[in-house]
C-alpha cells in the first residue's frame, strides 16, 4: 500500500518529527513539552524508549543530526536543548541560551551539523556554534532586516547561506559564516560577499497579498529556493537567472510544509491532509501535480443509532447523519514532512505527522504513486 | 500667574499618548510605494452595462479595482460598481462569463463577492452566491483563502 498509518503513542496531535540516521527511531513530539523517542519493533509497532523532559513549555520543533547522532529541540519556553546518547544509551541535555525573549519556533541543524538555527517570535535567528574551548554552545543573532515571527528554516548545501520564511509575508537568505569555526565560502549564485548576518536576497510573498510563509526549501544544489505561504500557494526563486521568482496560486487549502523530492519535484501537504506534488520546469514554473491519495468527503455518512439522536444531530449540528471522517488517510491538517528514504534528488519514502497524531508513510516508489509520478510531464 | 519653572509640566497632555502605539515590539508595515489605481469610472461602467457589454463591463472593473488603495471612498465607490455590474447579469450568463476570466480577476471577484455579502439589498445575497458558487467551481477554496489573507483588500 502507498500509505501506511503508524501508531506512535496517543492520537494527540503531533507538533512536529524527527528521524534517527538508521531510520529505527523516530522523535516526536505530542504538542506537550516531552519529546519522545519511539523504536520500531519486528513486528512493525513502536515502542516507547526514551522521554526527554527538560522543556518546560511546548516543545516546537525537534531536528536529529544523522552524522554526529546529536538531537536538537526548541521550545515556547525560549530555551534550546542539545541531546547526545551515552555510551548506556541515555541521552544528556545541554542547555543552549538562545537569548531570546520570545518562544522559539523551529530548529534545523546546518548540513555539517557544526551549527544549528533558532527561529523564534522575538525576531531573531539565532545562530549557535559549540565553542570547543569552554565546551558550550554560543548563540550568534540575525536581526536586520527580521520583522516578525521567523516560522521555518532552511540551510543551503555550504553550510552557510540560511533561507528563513517570517510571519512578515517574506523570504530571506542570510549568511551565516562564523569565521571562528569555518573558513571563508567561496561565492554561490545566492552572491559573493558573506558576512555573518548579511542579506543575500529578500522575496516578497505579498505582491497583492499576504500570507505567512509556512515552509522554505533549498533543492539539493542550493540554486533554487522554494517556499509555501498561508495564501495557499507555493512558490520557487532561481538563483542562478538572476532571482526570478514564480508563484503558483493553488485551488487548495494552505500548505504548511514542503519537501523537494526530486530535481523538479517538489511534496507539499498542510491542510488539505494530504501531501500533493509539484513540478518545477527549467524557467522556474511551478504547476500542480496529482493528490498523494484521492481523498475528498467519505461517501458513506453513519446514520444516528435512534430516532432521538436523529432529531438531536438535526439541532445540533443541521443534518441527521454525522460524516465528520475525511477521505484521506491523516484526519487533521500535516503539519510535519520529512525524507524518510532516499535525499532530495530521489526520495523514495516520507513520512508525515498531522494533527490527527498519526505518523504516515508513503511509498513513492510504489506502484499507484509510481505511476502518478512518471505521468507528470518532465 | 504662570509660574516659569513649571511651564514644561503645565499642560497634562502627555497623560493621553497611547504609549502601547510606540512600543519597539509593533509589527511595522511594509512602507508601499506602488502606485494604486483610482478605481473604475462609473460612465464607463454604465456605459458599458447600456450597450449589454456586462463581460466587458465585468473585466473593466476587475482591471481597475483599486487593491489597496487607503482611501475607504474610493474603494466603496468601486464596490458599489462592481456590484452593479454583478447584478446586471442575467443568472442564466454567470458561469460563461466566470469562465471567460483568468485566475488572478476570479480572485479579484471573489473578493467583491464577499464585501457584497456584507451589505447586502434586495435580494443580492442570492445572485452573489450564485457568483459565488461558479467562481468556487473554477477556483476552490484557495481563492476564499485568498479572500482572507491577502493584504490589498478591494
Amino acid at each position: 500500500m502507498a500509505a501506511s498509518i503508524q501508531k506512535v503513542g496517543p492520537a494527540i496531535p503531533i507538533q512536529c518529527h524527527a528521524w534517527s540516521s538508521d531510520r529505527q527511531t523516530i522523535a516526536v513530539s505530542h504538542n506537550d513539552k516531552l519529546v519522545e523517542l519511539y523504536k520500531q519493533q519486528p513486528g512493525g509497532s513502536w515502542n516507547q524508549t526514551d522521554i526527554l523532559d527538560q522543556h518546560d513549555l511546548r516543545v516546537n520543533d525537534i531536528d536529529w543530526a544523522p552524522n554526529t547522532n546529536r538531537i536538537v529541540t526548541c521550545s515556547a519556553d525560549r530555551n534550546a536543548y542539545v541531546w547526545v546518547q551515552g555510551a548506556d544509551g541515555k541521552w544528556k541535555h545541554t542547555l543552549v541560551l538562545l537569548r531570546i525573549n520570545r518562544a522559539a519556533t523551529c530548529v534545523r541543524w546546518s548540513p555539517q551539523e557544526n551549527k544549528f538555527a533558532v527561529g523564534s517570535g522575538a525576531r531573531i535567528i539565532s545562530i549557535c556554534y559549540l565553542d570547543e574551548e569552554k565546551d558550550w554552545w554560543v548563540a550568534k543573532h540575525i536581526r536586520k532586516p527580521l520583522r516578525s515571527t521567523i516560522t521555518t528554516v532552511d540551510w543551503h548545501p555550504n553550510n552557510i547561506l540560511l533561507a528563513a520564511g517570517c510571519t512578515d509575508f517574506k523570504v530571506r537568505v542570510f549568511s551565516t559564516y562564523i569565521k571562528e569555526i569555518e573558513p571563508k565560502p567561496s561565492a554561490t549564485e545566492w552572491g559573493a560577499k558573506m558576512p555573518f548576518a548579511n542579506l543575500m536576497a529578500e522575496f516578497s510573498n505579498s505582491p497583492t497579498g499576504g500570507g505567512w510563509i509556512h515552509a522554505v526549501a533549498f533543492n539539493e544544489e542550493g540554486t533554487r529556493l522554494a517556499w509555501v505561504g498561508h495564501d495557499s500557494s507555493i512558490a520557487v526563486a532561481d538563483a542562478p537567472s538572476g532571482m526570478v521568482m514564480m508563484k503558483l496560486k493553488t485551488n487548495l487549502l494552505p500548505f504548511l510544509s514542503l519537501l523537494w523530492i526530486g530535481p523538479n519535484r517538489l511534496l507539499a501537504a498542510g491542510h488539505d491532509c494530504v501531501p500533493v506534488l509539484f513540478h518545477v520546469d527549467s524557467a522556474g514554473k511551478v504547476s500542480q501535480g496529482p493528490k498523494l491519495e484521492e481523498g475528498g468527503n467519505v461517501v458513506e455518512a453513519t446514520a444516528a443509532a435512534s430516532a432521538k439522536n436523529m432529531f438531536k444531530n438535526k439541532d445540533r449540528l443541521g443534518q441527521e447523519l454525522v460524516d465528520s471522517r475525511l477521505g484521506t488517510t491523516h484526519q487533521n491538517q500535516i503539519n510535519s514532512m520529512r525524507i524518510l528514504e532516499g535525499n532530495k534528488v530521489e526520495a523514495r519514502r516520507v513520512s508525515t505527522t498531522a494533527g490527527d497524531g498519526a505518523l504516515v508513510i508513503w511509498n513513492l516508489a510504489s506502484g499507484a504513486l509510481a505511476v502518478k509520478l512518471t505521468a507528470l510531464k518532465i | 500667574q504662570i509660574y516659569k519653572m513649571a511651564k514644561n509640566t503645565n499642560s497634562t497632555a502627555f497623560r493621553r499618548i497611547d504609549v502601547d502605539k510606540y512600543s519597539e515590539d509593533n509589527y511595522k508595515e511594509d512602507v508601499d510605494n506602488e502606485t494604486v489605481t483610482a478605481g473604475p469610472s462609473e460612465n464607463e461602467v454604465m456605459s458599458l452595462i447600456s450597450q449589454n457589454k456586462q463581460l466587458d463591463a465585468l473585466k473593466y472593473v476587475l482591471a481597475n479595482s483599486p487593491l489597496g488603495n487607503k482611501n475607504q471612498a474610493v474603494r466603496d465607490a468601486a464596490l458599489t460598481l462592481a456590484l452593479r455590474v454583478m447584478l446586471s447579469f442575467k443568472t442564466s450568463q454567470i458561469e460563461e462569463a466566470v469562465k471567460q476570466l483568468d485566475y488572478e480577476q476570479r480572485d479579484i471577484l471573489m473578493k467583491y463577492i464577499y464585501r457584497g455579502f456584507e451589505v447586502p439589498n434586495e435580494g443580492s445575497s442570492a445572485q452573489l452566491l450564485v457568483w459565488h458558487d461558479k467562481v468556487f467551481n473554477h477556483s476552490g477554496v484557495g481563492s476564499i483563502v485568498r479572500v482572507l489573507t491577502d493584504k490589498k483588500k478591494v
